[in-house]
């Protein structure tokens, strides 16, 4: 990943919901790019936006919710001019998504081969079945489901082999980005690490760029290479994870970091315990939205919503604290190491 | 006001588990009971020993299927064990009768993983929390609303007051695991069963909760069996530790020497498992083949071989017991001397 080449721009993102309280914008004005080929981590807790956020990629999110406001830049195309049939060519051929609940997600009265010469011969009626049915063994050997299995039936696999399945769905239409929305959240440890390597694989094997949502901060440590941390509807923080790990910038990520159980002996014996519970996005907190938990917070923190800007090239923050001088001694003691 | 003595005979312990097995019959058809005259059996939990300190943490850890569970609430006798032996302070709880275990009750509470579907939607945080004071102090009847107050205070739903009638659907996730901590909290019990209690809350609530609990353990001496999937988070609270495969333990001990020196294939792949969040210690480790097998026929010999990528001839004939191979720690493996420094 040398040379980083956009596949998908986001611009001033927001998604609104409405709600007997008023309008809730789950997803407020974000921007940010996702490049070819990257593992991007967008982390957060519950109600943050995170899934929203996943959906509104995709223009699935459904009423009483819309996309308000922004542009979705898809390989140079505004997603967000495309017309149903254009749309739905999209999902699939495009960008698919992996949801959490595999079982939910698969037809249990359609066996494995069939989900997926349905997904080839919707978006190519030309292909005929034997192609198909050839095209999705060799993908599925790859990805460990055996050619017997592919005439079980959904209820018949394991939670592991269903969500590979989901996988092998999102592949074999040969998609350039895959979704995973909490997609190993209900998986067994040794399961969910198996399934971490195999999305290492297919992003070396096919090049795809894998955007996975979740609130597991350990798995995007183990995973991926770049990280979005979301509170209250907003992006607050974004960067290369090694950076982001090493050297948290905005309040919210450094103690969401701290709070993170490690299994390792020798690491801290104690949690840090951040004050507060996320907001209720029907009031968000005015100026910056973490300002009542925020240890360091000003007066202008709960005046004005600070700006997500780049602080040094690839690292992006959104936090009044945040201080140029700061970034120019992290910069320093970067070069000291 | 708990009738709890240090100079009961049973000693250092206040938990004691012999032998536990649980099996769950498994429902077949009519034709198949006609045809068929051997039932099949789950073996949930099957010959699992243990002992818990007073004061003491016991951690039970494992996959989905492991049993886990299974052992927390036949322990406390929310389910009715196949065979074993429970003492509790030093009583045998199966000759206990109905009444007297009712009784026994108060001092063995439990907290659910979800705070939610543990409360009655319908009642007030305040008449939740002294459901237990009705049944178990009703001559102090006066001082009930006052305890309830005192609670809720302790467990942080402050100020007590602006809470004691809101309903559950009023309140923050955290906030509803703390009414129920409070309310399993109210009867002055003495072991707590708390079945994955965080599994459920954000990171940032999770630390606050799990820092909660450790606090009322010293206040009111409790002692806690925390079942958890996460490995990590036991590091936290637990002092010993159980790793369970299929309804049996395959490693127990004082959970930093476990940590330090997993004895089992088992515990080794599980812990590798566990994602450390930091980018810089990635796992390199390859995951064990297969995954976890029926428990209605599990393997012969040792329940891990299939999976095991040290698996001998001896490990698909014979069953290994746990052996106390360090001190504090015990394993059930054939070849764990291969483990040791």
């Amino acid at each position: 990943m040398n040379e980083k080449q956009v596949l998908m721009q986001v611009k001033d993102l927001s998604v609104t919901y409405e709600t007997r309280l008023g309008p809730v914008s789950a997803v407020d004005g974000i921007t940010f790019d996702i490049y070819r080929g990257e593992i991007l981590g967008l982390v957060g807790e519950s109600g943050c936006g995170k899934s929203t956020m996943g959906k509104a990629l995709m223009r699935m999110i459904q009423p009483p919710g819309w996309i308000s406001k922004g542009q979705l830049i898809f390989e140079g195309e505004d997603i967000m001019t495309y017309d149903r049939n254009k749309m739905r060519d999209f999902r699939g051929r495009k960008v698919s998504m992996i949801f959490q609940d595999p079982m939910t997600s698969l037809n249990p009265v359609q066996r494995v081969d069939q989900h997926l010469i349905e997904a080839i011969q919707v978006h190519e009626p030309k292909t005929i079945i034997e192609k198909a049915l050839e095209r999705a063994n060799i993908l599925m050997e790859r990805l460990g489901i055996q050619k017997e299995r592919m005439s079980n039936y959904p209820h018949q696999l394991s939670g592991g082999m269903r969500q590979r399945v989901m996988i092998g769905l999102g592949l074999v239409l040969n998609a350039n980005l895959i979704i995973a929305d909490e997609a190993t959240t209900s998986l067994d440890v040794i399961v969910e690490a198996k399934l971490v390597d195999q999305l290492k694989e297919i992003r070396d094997e096919f090049g795809v760029t894998l955007l996975v949502i979740t609130h597991n901060i350990a798995l995007v440590a183990e995973l991926c290479d770049r990280v979005a941390v979301m509170y209250a509807g907003h992006i607050v923080e974004l960067g290369p994870i090694e950076e982001i790990f090493d050297n948290p910038l905005h309040p919210y990520t450094k103690g969401l970091l701290l709070s993170v159980p490690n299994i390792k002996l020798d690491e801290r014996e104690e949690l840090f315990k951040m004050a507060g519970e996320p907001p209720n996005l029907t009031h968000p907190p005015f100026g910056c939205r973490f300002h009542p938990r925020c240890p360091k917070a000003t007066a202008i923190c709960e005046e004005k919503e600070p700006e997500f800007r780049e602080v040094t090239p690839g690292r992006f923050v959104k936090c009044w604290l945040v201080k140029d001088y700061q970034v120019k001694e992290m910069k320093k003691a970067e070069v000291i190491k | 006001m708990s009738e709890t003595s240090t100079l009961n005979n049973s000693g250092d312990y206040l938990v004691e588990v012999n032998n536990l097995t649980k099996w769950f019959p498994v429902q077949k058809s009519i034709i198949d009971q006609v045809f068929t005259k051997e039932r099949d059996y789950v073996r949930a939990v099957d010959g699992v020993s243990f002992k818990i300190r007073r004061g003491g943490v016991l951690g039970l850890a494992g996959e989905s299927g492991s049993g886990k569970t299974t052992i927390g609430r036949v322990t406390i006798g929310l389910e009715k064990k196949t065979k074993g032996e429970v003492f509790f302070d030093g009583i045998n709880l199966s000759e206990l009768s109905e009444e007297e275990l009712r009784k026994m009750r108060r001092r063995m509470q439990v907290i659910f993983q979800d705070p939610l579907a543990s409360l009655n939607p319908r009642m007030s945080l305040g008449s939740a929390i002294v459901q237990g004071l009705k049944i178990h102090y009703p001559e102090l009847k006066e001082q009930h609303r006052d305890m309830v107050l005192e609670m809720m205070e302790r467990v942080g739903l402050t100020p007590a007051r602006f809470y004691i009638n809101k309903f559950p659907q009023q309140i923050s996730g955290g906030q509803r695991q703390r009414v129920v901590i409070a309310r399993a909290l109210i009867t002055k019990p003495d072991l707590i069963l708390a079945d994955e209690p965080i599994a459920m809350a954000d990171v940032s609530v999770r630390a606050l909760l799990l820092d909660l609990m450790i606090q009322l353990k010293k206040e009111f001496n409790l002692t806690y069996i925390f079942i958890t999937h996460d490995l990590a988070t036991a590091k936290y609270i637990c002092d010993d530790i159980a790793i369970l495969y299929l309804g049996k333990i395959a490693e127990i001990g004082n959970l930093k020497e476990v940590y330090s020196l997993p004895l089992h294939p088992y515990t080794q792949a599980l812990m590798a498992a566990v994602p450390v969040p930091d980018p810089h210690k990635r796992r390199t480790q390859s995951m064990p083949a297969g995954e976890i097998p029926n428990p209605i026929h599990p393997p012969s010999g040792c329940r891990f071989h299939p999976r095991c990528p040290f698996a001998k001839d001896i490990c698909s004939q014979e069953e290994p017991i746990l052996r106390e191979l360090l001190p504090e720690h015990q394993v059930a493996c054939h070849i764990a001397e291969n483990f040791m420094k």
